[in-house]
């Protein structure tokens, strides 16, 4: 008799894009809030960016947002029990460790989470590490993780060209950009990924973390494949409900409800 | 059927139960891992496999010459065909003077470094004398031997330089462990032998054998699509490692075989006539 497969899968990918940007002393992290499905949207506004409570650090995280739920509480009580045992918060250097450490540990069952974090190092200036789902991490001057991530890498590799940490002798990675242009080039970065990427859009979470503090921005991103047409549509609505056909326009609105929820729609 | 997981259990008391095992605490025994509640755990470490997809494709090489250890590596990690990182630490810095490379999943070979430099360190503060290249890889081995068939994949050699001189090793994720004086790992291995076993001489200098790597690296990112990115090449020596140089392989090129300048300017002369 042949073996039956399970066809559960504890695993789901919720999809999103989490990118951050290093400065020289400023980080800049940012990430959709469009949380999915297959192909429908669960979450219009959920926010995969958590500031771990310490003010020189904080994670994205884009995949399977349940386990992402679960390494955030891990992360923010490990941090609330070193800032007991040493009496100060967790440099970012020390959480990037940490959450490697906490990755690696579910290595037979792994996080299902491409993990970007980012903050200020010892001497203030920004540093980003980019994680794999078990764990491998290196510090680098900009990342992309998630579904647009493979979008929006070769863009920032154009723009930001960051020379390689390894070369001898030694470059900075951190970007000379100024932390304006920094927050216009993921604006940017964001919408064209929007535009080709099905698991991202809706808003966009920009957190700006300095060192006097963190700064939240949001901007709205596309909501559908096309939302000129919906903006058209409404208005035909509009005129047709004028000549009296008021049935007409109550199946037009249904039709456009279910539209939103669905996010690719060939309009 | 039950999964045996007895190799995860801690061998050694708790502590402040034995007073001779004052010095033990996790780190010295194999640490425990959650493991999934499942039958099939085969099947199950499979799947997760493909949503880890190991950075594989790599190319390092490592070789002892009169001088001490020579230890080489490109810096470029891929995810199936998509370039995840040209700018990957292949070459991991166990101690000030033990040096591990990196091959297969890059996490595996990440964490199990660190975790042997912890118990390098842990070894000289028990014993008041550092702990020899046999010894470290020894250990690995070891560790890694006790979790044979579960799915790690490292592929790393330890070099260093210990009281009977130069050491190097290759240790993998079967818990296999070969002592030997030139060794390359990775998908552009064969390569990077063809040009090092051409060149190799015991009796080099230091510039001589640091050039050799660095130029067997290059000609492994060169034909194997998987390496790529920076060649980064150390020395081992008696006052433990130095990294010599870390070129992009791109440039190195140009600098290996540089375009005749009459055939560049006839190129220009072609391009600005249209």
């Amino acid at each position: 008799m042949t073996k039956q497969h399970a066809n559960w899968s504890p695993y789901d990918n919720n999809g999103g894009t989490c990118v951050a940007i290093a400065g020289s002393d400023y980080c800049v992290i940012a990430a959709d809030t469009r949380m999915s499905t297959g192909y429908s949207i669960l979450s219009r506004d959920y926010s995969k960016i958590h500031n771990c409570k310490a003010d020189k650090a904080v994670l994205s995280s884009s995949g399977f947002q349940a386990d992402v739920k679960a390494l955030q509480k891990v992360l923010k009580s490990r941090h609330l029990v070193y800032q007991h045992q040493h009496n100060k918060q967790m440099s970012c250097p020390a959480m990037a460790q940490l959450l490697s450490n906490t990755l690696y540990f579910k290595r037979f069952f792994p996080y299902y989470a491409f993990n970007v974090l980012g903050g200020l190092d010892e001497e203030g200036k920004g540093c980003v590490f980019t994680y794999d789902a078990v764990g491998s991490y290196e510090k680098v001057g900009y990342s992309a993780q998630g579904s647009g991530s493979t979008l929006i890498m070769p863009f920032l590799d154009n723009q930001l060209k960051s020379p390689s940490p390894l070369l001898l002798p030694a470059q900075d990675a951190i970007t000379p950009l100024s932390e304006p242009e920094a927050v216009d080039l993921v604006k940017t970065v964001f919408a064209s990924a929007t535009e080709r990427d099905i698991y991202t859009g809706d808003k966009l979470e920009i957190m700006i973390l300095k060192a006097d503090g963190i700064r939240t921005e949001v901007m709205e991103l596309r909501k559908t494949l096309s939302e000129c047409w919906q903006h058209t549509l409404s208005i035909v609505l509009i005129r047709i409900s004028t000549l009296g056909s008021l049935c007409y326009l109550e199946l037009c609105l249904k039709f456009s409800c279910v539209v939103n929820r669905f996010s690719f729609s060939y309009l | 059927m039950k999964l045996d997981t007895s190799g995860f259990e801690t061998s050694m008391p708790t502590i402040g139960f034995g007073s001779s095992n004052d010095m033990l605490d996790g780190f010295s025994t194999v640490p425990s891992f959650d493991l999934p509640r499942t039958t099939d755990f085969d099947g199950f470490q499979k799947e997760a496999v493909q949503m880890v997809k190991p950075a594989k494709g790599t190319t390092t090489l490592a070789f002892i010459f009169k001088e001490g250890v020579m230890v080489a590596a490109d810096s470029r990690a891929s995810m199936g065909g998509y370039i995840s990182s040209q700018s990957v630490k292949k070459i991991i810095e166990i101690n000030p003077y033990m040096l591990g490379t990196m091959a297969g999943g890059a996490a595996d070979c990440q964490f199990w470094h660190r975790n042997l430099g912890i118990k390098c360190r842990l070894h000289e503060l028990a014993n008041k004398r550092r702990i020899s290249v046999s010894g470290a890889s020894k250990l690995l081995a070891n560790m890694l031997y006790s979790y044979r068939g579960m799915g790690l994949s490292v592929g790393t050699m330890i070099a260093g330089w210990d009281e009977t001189g130069p050491g190097l090793y290759y240790v993998d994720n079967e818990g296999g462990r070969l002592k030997g004086d030139r060794f390359s790992v990775g998908s552009g291995s064969p390569y990077a032998y063809g040009v090092l076993d051409s060149g190799y001489k015991f009796d080099m200098t230091v510039e001589e054998a640091s050039e050799l790597a660095r130029r067997s690296i290059y000609h492994a990112t060169f034909r194997d699509g998987a390496s790529g990115g920076v060649a980064s090449v150390y020395h081992v020596g008696p006052n433990g490692w130095k990294k010599l140089s870390g070129d992009d392989v791109g440039e190195l090129h140009y600098h290996y075989y540089p375009v005749p300048p009459a055939i560049a300017e006839q190129v220009m002369e072609e391009a600005a006539a249209e």
